[in-house]
C-alpha cells in the first residue's frame, strides 16, 4: 500500500544570498501567533519536463497550492496575475518578476515522468528577502504515487516557512456512513487527509465505531458488532484482515488506543453495567485493569512519552477529564470548566488536550493544557465530537452533526488556533476521524 | 420502518399511561397495528389476539421496554412494574432467552453513550435476576446512541431513545 518514495536533495544548487529587502529578517510564519493575514504565495504550474508530464505536472501543482492555502495560512496569487511565466526549472529567479506581484513566497517545480516513475523537483524562494529558502528538493515515487509526492513538496514548503513539520502526507480512517439516523450504516474507510484516495476496510453488514491509527499507520484498532455485541478488533490496513484481540468474550469492549509503542493497547469494557478502563500487553493473554470504580470509566488517551493516560470518568456525578499514571493509580482530574467533558486527546506534541465538551445544550471541541489550564473552546455547533489531532499537534478534524430527522454526519478541520474552520471532502457522511501519523 | 413506529406508538401508550390498567393483558389487548423490532424480535404479527407465550405478545403486550432520565440508569416506578411483567412472562416461558439492549439519547459523546447503555441494560438485567429469573437466560448488549427509534432532536423523541429493550430470543445465548 504504502510506497517508498526516493528523496534526494539536488546537489550544490547555487545559492544566492541577496540582502534582506522589505521584510523584516526571512520570511517565517509563527503558527502560534494565530494568522490573520495570509501570506501571498506565488506556485506557477510546474514544469513539464517531458510531453508525457503536461497533465501531471498540472494536477500535482493544484494539490501542493491546495495544501498550502487550505491551512489558512496562504493565498495564492492568480497565475494571470503573473509579470513572467515560469517556462524553466532554474535555480535562480528574477526577483523583481515576483514582488511586481506582492509574492512573498514563489514555489517553482518541474516534473518528468520515466516508464512508471514520476520525479518532482522544487524550490521555495524567500521573494522579499531575494534569497532561495533552503536547498532544491527532488522527489522520486511511481506514477499512482503522485498525490503523495504533491504533498510531500506541501509539507517542505510548510516546514520551511512555519518551522513546523507538515501533515499533508497523512492518512484518516473514519466512518463512512449511509442512510437514515434510524437505520445508519457504517463503514471503516480509510482517506488521505484532504479525502483523496478513499478505500473501504469494512463492508458495512455490522456496525462500526471510533477507529484509531497505529503510531506506525499500518494497523487500526476499531469497535464492531460483528459478534452481535461492541468488541474490539484491530485491522492491518494493507491487507484488510480483521483479526480479534484477547479479550473475553462475555464482556463488552471499546474505545481501543494504542500506546506509544503501537503495540500495547487501552481499551474499554463493561462488565455487569460498569465501564472500567483496561491494558492489554503485547504478547499477554488477558487484559489488565487500570481503574476500579464504578463510575464510568473511558475514552483512554496516552500521553506521546507514554508514562500518563487521560480518560474520561464520571465518578464526580458528570463526565469529566482525569489524567493517571500509565500502569493506574490515582487519578487527577483536570477538567473544572462549567458542563460536561468527553473523549480528550492527547496532542502528539505533548502539550495540549484536545476534548469534545457539552455545555448548555452546545456541542463544542476544545483544547487545554494538560494541567487542565488555559481552557479554550475552538467550535460550537449542535453536536461536534470526537477530535483527532494532526500528526504536527496544529490542526484537529472531528465529527459535526447536523440535528433533527435528516441529521447527518460531516468531517470538519480547525486549526489550534480557533481559525479556518473547514469541511473536509468525503464521499457521502462520515464521522470519528482518526489521523495517521506523517507518512515515511 | 412505517409499521414499526405504529407498533412503538402503542407501547409507548401502554408504558405511560396504562401501565396499572390490567385489562391490557387481556386477550386482544396489543391493539390494531404491529411490526418488528428490527432488532431481532420476528416481525408479521396479525391482528386481533396474540398467542401470549409468543414474543409478539411480549412486545406488544407485556411491554418489551422500559424509559430513563437523562443521564440515568436508575429505573423508575413505572418501569419496575413493567420488568416486573417481563419477569412474569419469562418465568412463564422458560423456553425463551433475552438480550437486554441499552440506548441512549444522541446528548452525549459515542464512547460515554456505549457505557450508559450498558449500565441501563445492566439495570434491567439486575432487576429481572432478582425477581427470580435465571442470569444464564439473560445478555445485556449497548448501542449507545447508534440506533435511535425516534429521529427528532428535541426531547420528545430523546424520552424515548433513552431506554432498554428486552428482545424475546428462542433458545440459548451465545457469544
Amino acid at each position: 500500500m504504502i510506497r517508498t518514495i526516493a528523496l534526494a536533495a539536488l546537489a550544490a544548487l547555487a545559492i544566492l544570498a541577496g540582502p534582506a529587502a522589505a521584510q523584516d529578517g526571512p520570511l517565517r510564519i509563527e503558527i502560534t501567533e494565530g494568522v490573520v493575514e495570509p501570506v501571498p504565495i506565488a506556485i506557477p504550474t510546474f514544469v513539464a519536463e517531458d510531453g508525457g508530464a503536461a497533465d501531471l505536472a498540472r494536477q500535482i501543482t493544484e494539490v501542493i497550492a491546495r495544501d498550502l492555502t487550505g491551512t489558512g495560512l496562504f493565498r495564492r496569487i492568480p497565475e494571470e496575475a503573473f509579470v513572467a511565466q515560469v517556462t524553466e526549472f532554474t535555480p535562480t529567479v528574477s526577483y523583481a518578476n515576483w514582488k511586481a506581484v506582492n509574492a512573498q513566497a514563489l514555489v517553482t517545480g518541474a516534473v518528468s515522468t520515466s516508464g512508471d516513475g514520476v520525479t518532482v523537483k522544487f524550490r521555495l524562494f524567500d521573494v522579499f528577502s531575494e534569497a532561495p529558502l533552503g536547498e532544491g528538493l527532488q522527489l522520486r515515487g511511481s506514477a499512482d504515487s503522485w498525490r503523495r509526492l504533491a504533498h510531500k513538496v506541501a509539507d517542505a514548503v510548510y516546514s520551511r516557512i512555519t518551522g513546523e513539520s507538515g501533515y499533508f502526507d497523512s492518512r484518516v480512517v473514519f466512518v463512512s456512513e449511509q442512510g437514515p439516523k434510524d437505520q445508519r450504516q457504517k463503514r471503516l474507510a480509510v482517506m488521505d487527509y484532504d479525502g483523496a484516495n478513499v478505500q473501504y476496510l469494512t463492508d458495512g453488514s455490522s456496525l462500526v465505531l471510533a477507529p484509531r491509527f497505529s503510531p506506525s499507520g499500518d494497523r487500526v484498532l476499531y469497535t464492531s458488532y460483528e459478534s452481535g455485541f461492541p468488541q474490539i478488533y484491530q485491522m492491518d490496513v494493507g491487507s484488510v484482515s480483521p483479526q480479534r484481540l484477547p479479550v473475553p468474550a462475555e464482556s463488552m469492549t471499546f474505545s481501543p488506543r494504542y500506546a506509544p509503542d503501537g503495540q500495547t493497547i487501552v481499551f474499554s469494557a463493561a462488565t455487569g453495567g460498569n465501564t472500567d478502563i483496561y491494558r492489554l500487553r503485547p504478547g499477554a493473554t488477558q487484559p489488565e485493569k487500570l481503574t476500579d470504580a464504578p463510575s464510568i470509566e473511558t475514552a483512554p488517551s496516552y500521553s506521546p512519552d507514554g508514562n500518563r493516560i487521560v480518560f474520561e470518568s464520571d465518578r464526580s456525578g458528570t463526565p469529566q477529564l482525569y489524567v493517571m499514571p500509565a500502569n493506574g493509580g490515582e487519578a487527577q482530574r483536570i477538567s473544572f470548566g462549567q458542563g460536561r467533558y468527553g473523549t480528550p486527546v492527547w496532542s502528539p506534541r505533548g502539550d495540549l488536550i484536545a476534548f469534545t465538551k457539552q455545555n448548555q445544550g452546545r456541542f463544542h471541541i476544545g483544547v487545554m493544557r494538560t494541567d487542565g489550564s488555559e481552557e479554550r473552546l475552538l467550535t460550537a455547533s449542535f453536536l461536534d465530537e470526537g477530535p483527532t489531532w494532526a500528526p504536527n499537534g496544529r490542526v484537529l478534524m472531528f465529527t459535526r452533526e447536523s440535528a433533527g430527522a435528516g441529521g447527518s454526519s460531516s468531517l470538519y478541520s480547525v486549526d489550534v488556533s480557533g481559525r479556518n474552520l473547514s469541511l473536509v471532502d468525503t464521499p457521502g457522511a462520515a464521522s470519528d476521524p482518526a489521523w495517521s501519523p506523517l507518512l515515511p | 420502518m412505517r409499521g414499526f413506529k405504529v407498533g412503538l406508538t402503542i407501547l409507548c401508550v401502554a408504558g405511560l399511561a396504562a401501565c396499572s390498567n390490567p385489562g391490557r393483558f387481556g386477550p386482544g389487548a396489543g391493539g390494531p397495528g404491529a411490526g418488528a423490532d428490527g432488532f431481532g424480535a420476528p416481525g408479521g404479527v396479525a391482528q386481533g389476539a396474540l398467542d401470549p407465550s409468543s414474543p409478539a405478545y411480549f412486545q406488544e403486550s407485556v411491554g418489551d421496554r422500559v424509559l430513563f432520565a437523562v443521564d440515568q440508569s436508575t429505573l423508575s416506578d413505572a418501569a419496575r412494574q413493567t420488568l416486573a411483567q417481563q419477569a412474569a412472562w419469562l418465568a412463564r416461558n422458560p423456553e425463551y432467552t433475552a438480550i437486554i439492549e441499552g440506548h441512549a439519547d444522541e446528548q452525549g459523546t459515542r464512547e460515554y453513550n456505549l457505557a450508559l447503555g450498558a449500565r441501563r441494560a445492566a439495570s434491567a438485567r439486575d432487576f429481572l435476576v432478582a425477581q427470580g429469573i435465571a442470569s444464564s437466560r439473560l445478555r445485556t448488549v449497548t448501542y449507545g446512541k447508534e440506533r435511535p427509534i425516534e429521529v427528532c432532536s428535541t426531547e420528545s423523541c430523546y424520552t424515548q431513545n433513552r431506554r432498554a429493550v428486552t428482545v424475546i430470543a428462542a433458545g440459548g445465548l451465545t457469544s
